[in-house]
């Protein structure tokens, strides 16, 4: 994370107010700030979003490509993820500076998606062994204003929902080779299921309490927090990895509470990314029009 | 146990050029590499580049055209400091004789030793011991108040405090906002009615915290920071609710000042703290705001 100076005497004030539950921008502990969302604005890329969580500004996109099945998943998909922090985030990014936070992300959304049952890797499988979809999802982190692993992964799963694939048919060809022919009409194409595709919720501990969504100025005033990554199936929360970042440790009885607490916001905010992205798609029809983008 | 989240759609996005006065006829923003005149013949100004004979923009901003001078004025700017401004600046290093503090501005200012006050208002020669003592006074990370004493001929400004309303800044909080947007005035602290005191940094910085008691001397130019002195819950509402209407002023590019700040907070009594952060509340007392001062002007 990007570094924020603060004066002992800021800390202070900000450890008080969320021991009062009432932070510094009026939210309670487990209030997220408004976020705003955008999928298809990359018009190159196979599925995009674009996620604002107050300051903090993402940008997703997908490419899709045709690889050869790993041979000890031979009916399984590949996805790839990719984090770039943007030097226009702040200067600290600039040259190597922001790869050791990419490299987090990457590992902490990595470990998210791992378990074939946060996601559905079959669903990628063109035929089994030989051919299959591999998926690159790379991440643009433009502004930073806390709270990168939530507003990541939601743009994340945002960009995987608008992800078009494209239909493929396979043909036999002599000596049990196959021949794949992609459909050549840019509509016929199939979307990916996400429904079980895994949130992550940063709980943050400051002082004896757990919050979510910190600001950049919050994360300068806790000693640790943990990243629980959510993953729904059958309607109930389930835990698909957890990642613990800053000097700091926790006592185990906080450790649970962390961990149902990320559960449960987890699912609240599953259920509300899933109803905005359906809301959108209906509203923007098959053919998007236009994008509403950054300017405006 | 539901917390409150809200994603919006872009589609939704508020369109803040209503709130312009004029809408039908805003000026064109330029983006950095266009074309402004396409040629020759023009001088360029500042913000702007000749690339094969034609002017273009350097910064993002609006043109503004003196006979034959073309320039472009910046939409986002860093501080231009002059000479008697009030600002609010944090410490970044601690160095011989002086403090390296960041104002916002292109280059790191400095605040010298010799221009600060130092505990107990004491006037003398700032000796060796001093020199020794100065990470006890203002350490990385402080924040403090002061006034630009100098600017030296590149641009780094110098500060000091040497007055009892100047000095560290104890429990409150930070506000950044564009330093154009904060009105130049003959004062820039500020005690709110609604409870609350202000420090209109004019580099953009925005200082919020509660009011001292009047007989608590000394703790504002000294370097006193009570830091096991809780922030009662009410005095902690008014601060979030300024926070937030100071934001929502500068979201809507109004500018900020003790006139648009109460307004803003008055008309913003309707809705929760908490509310304040929604678009359309922002929008809402943008307006309410705009519309408040106007009547006030005529």
């Amino acid at each position: 994370m990007a570094y924020v100076a603060l004066s002992e005497a800021e800390k202070t004030f900000i450890l008080h107010g969320v021991e009062e539950d009432f932070r510094c921008d009026g939210r309670s502990r487990r209030d997220y700030r408004p976020m705003e969302l955008e999928t298809g604005v990359v018009s190159n890329a196979s599925g995009s979003a674009r996620l604002r969580l107050a300051n903090t500004d993402i940008l997703v996109g997908v490419k899709t490509e045709i690889d050869v099945p790993s041979p000890l998943a031979p009916e399984y998909g590949k996805l790839e993820f990719f984090v770039d922090c943007s030097a226009n985030a702040t200067p600290d990014f600039e040259g190597r500076g922001g790869s050791d936070l990419a490299q987090e992300l990457i590992l902490s959304l990595q470990n998210a998606y791992e378990s074939p049952q946060a996601f559905d890797y079959r669903s990628l499988c063109l035929i089994p062994g030989q051919q299959c979809w591999k998926l690159y999802i790379d991440i643009l982190v433009l502004e930073c204003g806390g709270n990168l692993h939530d507003a990541v992964s939601l743009a994340a799963k945002a960009a995987l929902f608008n992800t078009k694939l494209p239909r493929v048919t396979a043909t036999l060809l002599d000596a049990g080779i196959t021949d794949l022919i992609i459909s050549d009409n840019p509509y016929d194409c199939t979307r990916i299921g996400i429904e079980t595709a895994p949130l992550l919720v940063t709980v943050c501990k400051i002082g004896d309490y757990c919050l979510v969504d910190p600001t950049a100025e919050e994360e300068g005033c806790s000693t640790v927090s943990i990243v629980v990554s959510v993953s729904m199936r059958n309607g109930e929360p389930y835990l698909s990895g957890t990642h613990m970042t800053g000097g700091g440790s926790m006592h185990r009885d906080t450790m649970q509470n962390c961990l149902q607490l990320g559960l449960s916001i987890g699912e609240q905010l599953n259920t509300l990314l899933t109803k905005m992205l359906k809301q959108e798609q209906d509203r923007v029809g098959p053919k998007r029009p236009k994008t509403v983008g950054f300017l405006k | 146990m539901t917390a409150n989240a809200t994603i919006e759609l872009a589609l939704d996005r508020v369109d803040w050029r209503d709130l312009a006065a004029h809408p039908e006829n805003l000026p064109r923003v330029y983006t950095p590499g266009e074309v402004l005149m396409p040629e020759a013949g023009f001088m360029r100004g500042h913000g702007t580049f000749v690339e094969d004979e034609t002017i273009k923009a350097s910064v993002a901003g609006v043109i503004e055209k003196v006979n034959k001078l073309i320039s472009v004025r910046p939409l986002k700017s860093r501080y231009v400091g002059e000479i008697g401004d009030v600002v609010v600046a944090r410490v970044i290093e601690v160095q011989q004789k002086r403090w390296r503090v960041d104002t916002n501005s292109r280059l790191d200012s400095i605040l010298l030793l010799s221009s600060v006050n130092l505990p107990g208002g004491e006037l003398r020669r700032r000796s060796a011991e001093d020199e020794q003592m100065m990470r006890r006074y203002l350490d990385e990370g402080d924040l403090i108040s002061a006034e630009v004493q100098n600017i030296f001929e590149e641009g780094t400004l110098s500060l000091y405090t040497r007055s009892l309303k100047y000095g560290k800044l104890s429990q409150g909080l930070l506000v950044k906002v564009f330093p154009a947007l904060v009105k130049r005035r003959k004062m820039h602290f500020h005690n709110l009615p609604c409870g609350a005191s202000v420090i209109l940094g004019n580099n953009g910085y925005i200082w919020i915290a509660p009011t001292k008691a009047q007989e608590q001397d000394g703790g504002e130019g000294g370097f006193a920071q009570n830091l096991n002195e809780h922030v009662p819950r009410n005095d902690r509402e008014v601060i979030a609710r300024l926070r937030n209407c100071v934001l929502a002023l500068a979201k809507c590019k109004l500018m900020i000042y003790d006139t648009s700040i109460q307004y803003a907070y008055e008309e913003s009594l309707k809705y929760e703290a908490h509310e304040l952060l929604q678009q359309n509340a922002i929008y809402d007392i943008g307006e309410q705001t705009q519309s408040r001062l106007r009547d006030s002007d005529e």
